[in-house]
């Protein structure tokens, strides 16, 4: 698309937000049922396209990406008078008489780019949000799912008001174009050496973002007494890792950490779920992503190209470019320093970590990168109480993996090299808002200390009153005190 | 000055390596966890409180060195709000740092969540000049009250002040995790190449982008409390009297004009000016005498680049004429009178810049509600003030205007109330901070889910079957009518 194009859209965008139709509550309302009725008349369609582009289970398409947002947009439509209305605050006396409250209100017109992996998901949590909020939007979608982006673009089209909310198709070239305007926020789900080319081209604008990058999520894996919680924690990390876009999730377990005398046992449980999930012919199951394309094959093939990675897989390891399928892998103790315990894994491979004593994975972890998602099966109280406080991560699950992208009480975002910013639920309203203070004053009293000249008995006056000591107040304006 | 010089050549430089090092201490220091625990932080406050209580007069005579700042300001603006700041922290930093419990849905049943308040690690306070106090040491109480490792970089244009606070942190606070590095760009641009956890810049925007995008290389999130014109609408149906007090106190009577909050332009009806402008002068020469130049009460201009900056905007040739009030100027003493302009032109550089100083230009429109327009046709202030007793007039303000915050029938209180968010909007700035907000400026909200085993629904797990789509809609939805009707399975 053109400069030209783009002048036009931009301005379209601004012209709509300044009228002022997108502050409305009946205009946030009907963009949010827009959405709603997207995903229920074209769920097929979704479903297909992200089969297209990800080889994505129509079961994991609902579950994770249409009925979650379904979800978010109920969740908005039922609170959302709430969360416009303005908030009174308690002001102290000293103010008196005042009152003061916080106004949410728009940002102006946002920018929203989302990335490949959950590419309707991670359009729509965020548009909800902006929409919510009573912005106008500008979506980038992701160029590596075409499918995925020109269904939003079409749908967007038909079901939204296009004076306020456009999709804009592209790749990097794009997205770099549209970062040279100015916009009131933008909100960047993708990688961290992306986010660095967002967030420095949002200084040279003074905008605001919200980077929710990934990192290097580990789940640390404890044994329990009963053998069935065994069971129940290796299922779930073979669900947490494989089950949710064959491990391209910025959420998905990216490695594991274990005890040495219980990796027996583990590596046995994993292998028995990953054939119960997948049966023998993984490939052939349908109910596992390809991998997104042929750059990311090709990286994570390299991952295991390393002769002590490689000679680490105790399970799977086989690729097939053609049909760009790498099978559920497993490894143990690759090399601390190989790519593929330093960098994001992102794909189907996982490393698992032994350490002498499951104590030693609070200091493993908390001397590396805080990432986005930090996951322990554990019954030790003890453990979790010191994971909750010595590390640090967007967030913390016990016992299972994955689900707190769902839950819309809890803020989703990252910390350091994770990300900044959160959303879901009223923090994306949040996110997309800004809270203005509005403070009304009376005339009618006035303190005739705050004005100059400057005496010593009006700084007596203004100490007494800061302290409410009232009463000195009174003996200093009278005259029968002369200090504070 | 051959002394100075000497000194200057032979104290250490702070540059890169230097940098480094410092950040390797104070990242070593967070890592062992001392900052973390509530009694470092409440021993920290404390320490501040005393340094503050104990140190009123050097404080005072700082601000007198560096802005000639009168006493009575010194105190309200500065002193009084540190401490007011500090206590509030004590008082509440339990509660800051207590976790939160979060509802969750029957889509994560059975769990249950908190949200629990972490500390982001080390962060790097840039402040200002004009509030030199205030502006450094009020972020620093919300960085220690969040459990972080700190460093101060005080502005280098407000040298005693600087100085004083780098003696004073020196000698009351926990130096292994709290320092203040002073400096001006040599040193500022070496901080900014390390990678803190959080940066906090108070200042002007060219600075903001500067630090911003130095934050961007490491992904570092930031505050930035910046400035812009702030308005102030005046319309005829007021308590004239009050209002001409709270102006001529808002602007001239916070550090002479020179605050981020400050009033910097006021627009009013043609047919109100005349009335507006008696009762400014009047309340001018009652504050600050017949001869502001030499007055106590009025601060001076903070440096002489400022002060070459502000005569250049009242020099300039469109502003001809237009002088209504004041205009006179000590180069040597870095003085400018209260001055006012009436209806400078829209193109002249005193209304496209912040001023920041003791000039007032009057705006004059037809009808007051044409002054909603000129507002919004312009960048987004940090405030925007209103005097009216109209309510309809309140109301579209409240609603139309888009500000940091918003006062009615006042100026710059918002300032001093800490159960408000004080920050901007667009060029003004982004984040907030005060009282709580301080301390959730500084920290981040880590979620927290704990999961049973027991309830473990299959339809999760591949292989997938429409039996488990059903389940699985039945769970997102919320209901458990369709859980149970999925269970059975009906569809």
């Amino acid at each position: 698309m053109s400069n030209y194009h783009l002048d036009l859209d931009l301005k379209e965008l601004r012209e709509a937000f300044n009228s002022g139709k997108t502050k409305e509550s009946s205009w946030r309302i009907s963009q949010l049922h827009g959405l709603l009725h997207i995903l229920e008349d074209k769920e097929n369609d979704i479903s297909m396209a992200l089969k297209k582009d990800l080889g994505k289970h129509h079961v994991e398409a609902y579950r994770d990406e249409i009925g979650t947002v379904v979800k978010s947009i109920n969740n908005a439509l039922a609170n959302l008078k709430q969360w416009m209305a303005a908030k009174k605050t308690r002001l102290p006396i000293a103010a008196f008489p005042s009152s003061a409250s916080l106004v949410p209100e728009p940002l102006g017109v946002v920018l929203i780019i989302s990335s490949w992996n959950f590419p309707i998901g991670l359009s729509l949590e965020p548009l909800i949000g902006a929409l919510a909020a009573g912005n106008a939007v500008v979506l980038k979608p992701s160029e590596l799912a075409p499918t995925c982006s020109s269904l939003l673009a079409e749908t967007i089209r038909d079901y939204l008001d296009n004076s306020a909310v456009k999709v804009i198709e592209g790749g990097s070239d794009q997205g770099e174009k549209l970062l040279q305007y100015k916009f009131d926020k933008i909100f960047f789900t993708g990688s961290t050496h992306v986010g660095r080319i967002v967030m420095s081209a949002a200084a040279q604008h003074l905008t605001p973002v919200t980077l929710e990058l990934g990192g290097k999520c580990p789940a640390v894996v404890d044994s329990f007494s009963s053998s069935r919680d065994n069971n129940m924690a290796a299922k779930r990390v073979v669900w947490g890792k494989f089950g949710v876009c064959a491990g391209q999730a910025c959420i998905g377990i990216d490695y594991v950490v274990t005890e040495k005398k219980y990796l027996f046992n583990l590596i046995g449980l994993l292998k028995r779920y990953i054939k119960q999930c997948y049966g023998d012919d993984p490939n052939g199951s349908h109910s596992i992503c390809k991998i997104i394309n042929k750059k990311h094959f090709s990286r994570l093939k390299t991952l295991l190209d390393e002769p002590s990675v490689k000679s680490s897989i105790v399970y799977g390891g086989s690729m097939d470019e053609q049909s760009l399928f790498i099978e559920p892998t497993i490894l143990v103790d690759p090399p601390l320093d190989a790519a593929i315990m330093t960098e994001e894994i992102f794909g189907p491979l996982l490393p698992v970590i032994t350490l002498e004593s499951i104590e030693d994975s609070v200091n493993f972890i908390s001397t590396r990168p805080s990432p986005l998602a930090l996951y322990a099966f554990t019954e030790n109280k003890n453990l979790q109480k010191r994971l909750v406080s010595e590390t640090s991560s967007g967030s913390i699950m016990f016992n299972d993996a994955i689900l707190q992208y769902a839950v819309d009480t809890l803020p989703f975002g990252g910390v350091g090299g994770s990300g900044f910013g959160r959303y879901h639920g009223k923090y994306s309203f949040d996110n997309f808002s800004h809270e203005k203070v509005i403070v009304m004053r009376s005339f009618l009293i006035d303190i005739w200390f705050r004005y100059p000249p400057w005496t010593n008995q009006k700084l007596q006056l203004i100490k007494a009153g800061f302290r409410y000591d009232y009463l000195s107040v009174v003996l200093l304006a009278l005259g029968l005190k002369r200090n504070a | 000055m051959a002394s100075e010089e000497e000194t200057k050549t032979s104290s250490p430089v702070f540059d890169a390596e230097a940098a480094s090092c410092l950040m390797k201490e104070l990242r070593g220091t967070f890592i062992a966890g001392k900052t973390k625990s509530f009694e470092w932080r409440s021993s920290q406050l404390k320490s501040l409180l005393k340094m503050v209580e104990d140190s009123d007069k050097q404080i005072c005579d700082a601000l007198f060195s560096d802005l000639s700042k009168p006493e009575m300001e010194a105190y309200i603006h500065e002193i009084a709000m540190i401490k007011s700041s500090c206590k509030l922290a004590l008082k509440k930093l339990k509660d800051w740092m207590k976790a939160e419990k979060a509802k969750t849905n029957l889509g994560s049943f059975p769990s249950s969540a908190e949200i629990v308040p972490e500390p982001l690690g080390v962060v790097l306070v840039i402040s200002a000049w004009n509030y030199p106090l205030l502006l450094s040491v009020d972020p620093v109480i919300g960085a220690i009250a969040a459990g972080n490792a700190v460093v101060l970089k005080p502005s280098e244009l407000a040298p005693a002040m600087s100085s004083l606070l780098a003696k004073l942190f020196g000698k009351y606070l926990d130096n292994s995790a709290i320092k203040v590095i002073e400096g001006a760009v040599p040193e500022t641009t070496a901080l900014l190449e390390q990678k803190w956890d959080k940066i906090f810049y108070t200042g002007n925007g060219r600075v903001g982008r500067i630090v911003m995008a130095a934050a961007a290389k490491n992904l570092t999130p930031v505050v930035l409390e910046l400035g812009g014109k702030s308005p102030v609408l005046v319309d005829s149906n007021i308590d004239l009297a009050v209002t001409a007090r709270r102006i001529v106190s808002g602007k001239w009577g916070c550090n002479n004009g020179q605050a981020c909050v400050a009033p910097d332009y006021i627009i009013t009806t043609k047919k109100y000016a005349p009335v507006l402008i008696d009762s400014l002068k009047h309340n001018l020469v009652k504050f600050f005498g017949e001869d502001p130049l030499n007055s106590p009460d009025l601060s001076r201009l903070g440096h002489s680049n400022h002060f070459a900056r502000l005569k250049n905007l009242l020099d300039d040739d469109k502003l001809a004429g237009k002088i209504i009030h004041g205009g006179q100027s000590d180069k040597s003493n870095l003085k400018i009178a209260p001055t006012i302009v009436l209806d400078a032109p829209e193109d002249s550089l005193i209304m496209n810049e912040e001023i920041f100083g003791p000039l007032l230009p009057i705006v004059t429109v037809e009808k007051i509600e044409d002054g909603i327009e000129f507002i919004n046709s312009r960048p987004k202030p940090l405030a925007a003030y209103v005097f009216t007793n109209t309510k309809p007039l309140k109301e579209e303000f409240v609603s139309k205007i888009s500000a940091g915050g918003v006062v009615i029938n006042d100026v710059t209180l918002h300032l001093m109330v800490d159960t408000l968010p004080f920050g901007g909007i667009g060029d003004s700035g982004m984040g907030a901070y005060h009282g709580k907000f301080s301390f959730d400026a500084f920290s981040h909200k880590k979620a927290v889910l704990y999961r049973g085993f027991f309830g473990d629904a299959p339809a999760r797990y591949p292989p997938y079957t429409p039996g488990k789509l059903r389940l699985l809609k039945a769970l997102l939805d919320g209901s458990l009518f369709g859980i149970i009707r999925a269970l059975f399975g009906f569809s």
